[in-house]
């Protein structure tokens, strides 16, 4: 019996399609399909992606801030030429000695109160040798404040060995490093510079970034220690910064630059061939996801064109007693719209299903998942709405046609 | 009798919007239909052409003038071919004349548009055709139920009570649950009788609802009709090639050729 709640067209609609069970039925897991896939691919290019980038920015800031570079003005020609004569000059690139950027603590300030800016953290960076006994190893020596360096880079979470806290003689070592020389942690290493300085510092921890060649050339040390290491007494080589949206990168960087003068290097632009990548999968994911969407909404039309011709009889007598167009029209729409939403419904649990049996059986070899995907609600809102409004726009080509029945052509059938 | 139940009278109006169920039983406020005395049905010279202005231009109804008045309860009667379904469709307002005027319930149709015909058709109007056409998703109570609820938007009780007195009255209470598709050829035709009243109308197109049923349900549907006219003042026009049926009628309209002849 009718529902006091329910109204007229939503009440014929469902009766509508449970009386075309099988057709229903068909139809539905035909959406539900088509969402599976669009929810399991969402998620699975955006899990891939936010690896990559998580991978990228685990081990860089997304902007870097860096002193200019030394370049060679030659002389003005025919400066001490006579009228007639030209000179011919050789321009040799000049070497880039390590220095500091100007007013550094003044750009940071300045960067800091940028509303998209979330870190400033400054490193002083050079290169050095490590010598213990007769092994020696040439390492990246970068000077940090522990403090701010570890909100853009999570430097604790890789220590292997030991602990990530940094005095004035700590250092911390890559794994690689540390086997190479033998040490562990509490060990003494003696580091050299070409400069002629020296210095022995207490390996504090061992981490591993992930990579062999990093592992065996990075150590980071207290700043203060590295500027003096490095001849940088208060100057750093460069200024890491990680703002909010790291797809906005770019463009922040390029404020920054604007409005500090200083050259700064977007995580986009020192990893532009990733980024296109990036870009490319995300293209063709939209492109995909347009495909199955655009098949799912032909497929909820043609069902819903066949029900108004099998239905035509009906709707001729619906009008007949008395029901407008616009009536029979919501009565249609709404087919499409629930159709689409039983679907979406049905398609976000068996992507969401899917997911779980992927990430299960798609693992590394020590067993851990290739990379974690994030099931946000908001995809599967975004799925339910997207799917809901593609089966009323789908719908709409049949409603209109069931609406402008004629009854009498629609009853004599 | 058989398959159903003792037929009843004492229907109630249609269910005022937002009414309660078990309202007393007062005669129904006929808000289309005119005083005994008064033309339901009034047509001038109605025309209608199909394919107008191309070379298969045919004229299906020549110049019609027709008056049906309060209660009356005529037969529409005439060979196959010869306008009598086209004529129905003009009187209950589903097709419009190519020219003349029709008034249907005291109003003026010809200059009101698809959602104003459509209003007048719901409550002055009701239809039986011959195949029944009942909505097979729905069960016989609900087909009753559903002009009413189409008018009022959502389902009441109000609703429910009259669609029950009706399908009592067409001795249908103990199949009032099953499904459309379910029913014999004569219960379907009873439904929809039933149907066709529900907003309480003034007037009832009948377009030969017995011709496909076996004699004895057609006798019944008929004399449904006939109590439903008696009893409540329904105007009826039924169409049938039933001799022995229009001659059982107040009033026989032949339609031949296009034109009423003896009307």
């Amino acid at each position: 019996m009718f529902q006091t709640w329910l109204p007229f067209e939503w009440i014929v609609a469902i009766r509508f399609l449970r009386e075309g069970r099988l057709q229903t039925m068909f139809i539905v897991a035909g959406v539900a399909l088509g969402v599976a896939v669009i929810v399991f691919m969402s998620a699975l290019m955006t899990g891939l992606q936010m690896n990559f980038i998580r991978r990228v920015l685990s081990a860089q800031g997304h902007i870097q801030l860096l002193p200019p570079k030394e370049v060679t003005r030659p002389l003005r020609m025919g400066l001490h030429a006579r009228p007639g004569e030209l000179e011919a000059a050789i321009v040799q690139v000049p070497l880039q000695r390590l220095k500091s950027i100007d007013q550094w603590q003044a750009v940071a300030e300045q960067i800091r109160a940028m509303p998209e800016v979330l870190v400033v953290s400054p490193l002083a960076g050079g290169s050095a040798l490590v010598v213990r006994g007769v092994a020696s190893r040439a390492i990246t020596v970068a000077g940090i404040d522990p403090g701010l360096y570890y909100r853009v880079v999570t430097l604790p979470d890789k220590i292997v060995t030991g602990h990530a806290e940094l005095t004035g003689s700590d250092i911390l070592v890559g794994t690689e490093l540390a086997g190479d020389l033998g040490v562990g942690v509490g060990d003494k290493l003696r580091l050299t510079t070409v400069g002629g300085a020296d210095t022995t510092l207490s390996i504090a921890g061992i981490f591993d970034l992930g990579n062999k060649g990093a592992n065996q050339r990075s150590t980071f040390v207290a700043l203060r220690t590295a500027q003096s290491l490095l001849a940088l007494p208060g100057g750093v080589t460069s200024l890491d910064v990680t703002v909010r949206d790291v797809y906005a990168a770019e463009v922040v960087a390029q404020r920054i630059t604007a409005a500090t003068g200083v050259e700064a290097d977007s995580w986009i632009e020192t990893n532009a061939e990733l980024f296109t990548a990036i870009a490319a999968q995300s293209t063709s994911n939209n492109a995909i996801r347009f495909f199955v969407g655009l098949s799912v909404a032909f497929g909820i039309a043609s069902v819903l064109a066949v029900v108004v011709v099998q239905k035509s009889r009906e709707i001729g007598i619906l009008r007949a007693m008395g029901i407008s167009q616009g009536q029979v029209m919501r009565v249609f729409l709404l087919q499409g719209g629930l159709l689409a939403l039983a679907g979406s419904v049905a398609g976000s649990a068996l992507g969401a299903g899917v997911l779980a049996l992927w990430q299960r059986s798609a693992r590394s070899a020590d067993g851990t998942p290739l990379f974690a995907l994030v099931l946000e609600p908001s995809l599967f809102v975004a799925a339910l709405a997207l799917a809901t409004v593609t089966g009323l726009v789908a719908a709409l080509a049949p409603a209109r046609r069931a609406a402008r029945l004629d009854p009498v052509v629609a009853i004599r059938g | 009798m058989g398959d159903r139940d003792p037929p009843r009278s004492g229907l109630r109006p249609p269910p005022p919007k937002g009414g309660a169920a078990g309202g007393p039983a007062e005669p129904a406020p006929r808000r289309l239909l005119g005083e005994k005395g008064n033309a339901v049905v009034l047509l001038t010279g109605v025309r209608k052409a199909y394919n107008v202005g191309t070379a298969f231009e045919t004229e299906v109804l020549h110049g019609i003038d027709l008056t049906v008045m309060h209660g009356e309860f005529c037969a529409v009667v005439g060979p196959s071919g010869s306008g009598k379904s086209t004529l129905l469709n003009i009187v209950g307002l589903l097709d419009r004349p190519t020219s003349g005027t029709v008034q249907v319930c005291g109003e003026q149709t010809t200059r009101l548009d698809d959602g104003a015909l459509t209003r007048l058709r719901g409550h002055g109007i009701g239809f039986v055709f011959q195949y029944h056409h009942l909505i097979t998703a729905f069960s016989a109570l609900e087909n009753v139920m559903m002009p009413m609820l189409g008018a009022e938007g959502f389902a009441s009780d109000a609703m429910r009570s009259r669609a029950e007195a009706l399908i009592e009255s067409v001795g249908l209470t103990r199949w009032k649950d099953n499904g459309a598709g379910k029913l014999s050829g004569g219960q379907q035709q009873r439904v929809a009788i039933a149907r066709a009243l529900a907003m309480g109308p003034a007037l009832l197109l009948a377009d030969e609802p017995t011709g496909n049923l076996d004699t004895k349900s057609a006798d019944e549907v008929f004399n449904l009709l006939r109590r439903f006219n008696s009893e409540h003042g329904t105007t009826v026009l039924f169409v049938t090639h039933n001799v022995a049926m229009s001659e059982r009628c107040d009033r026989t309209i032949e339609v031949i050729d296009g034109k009423i002849s003896g009307a």
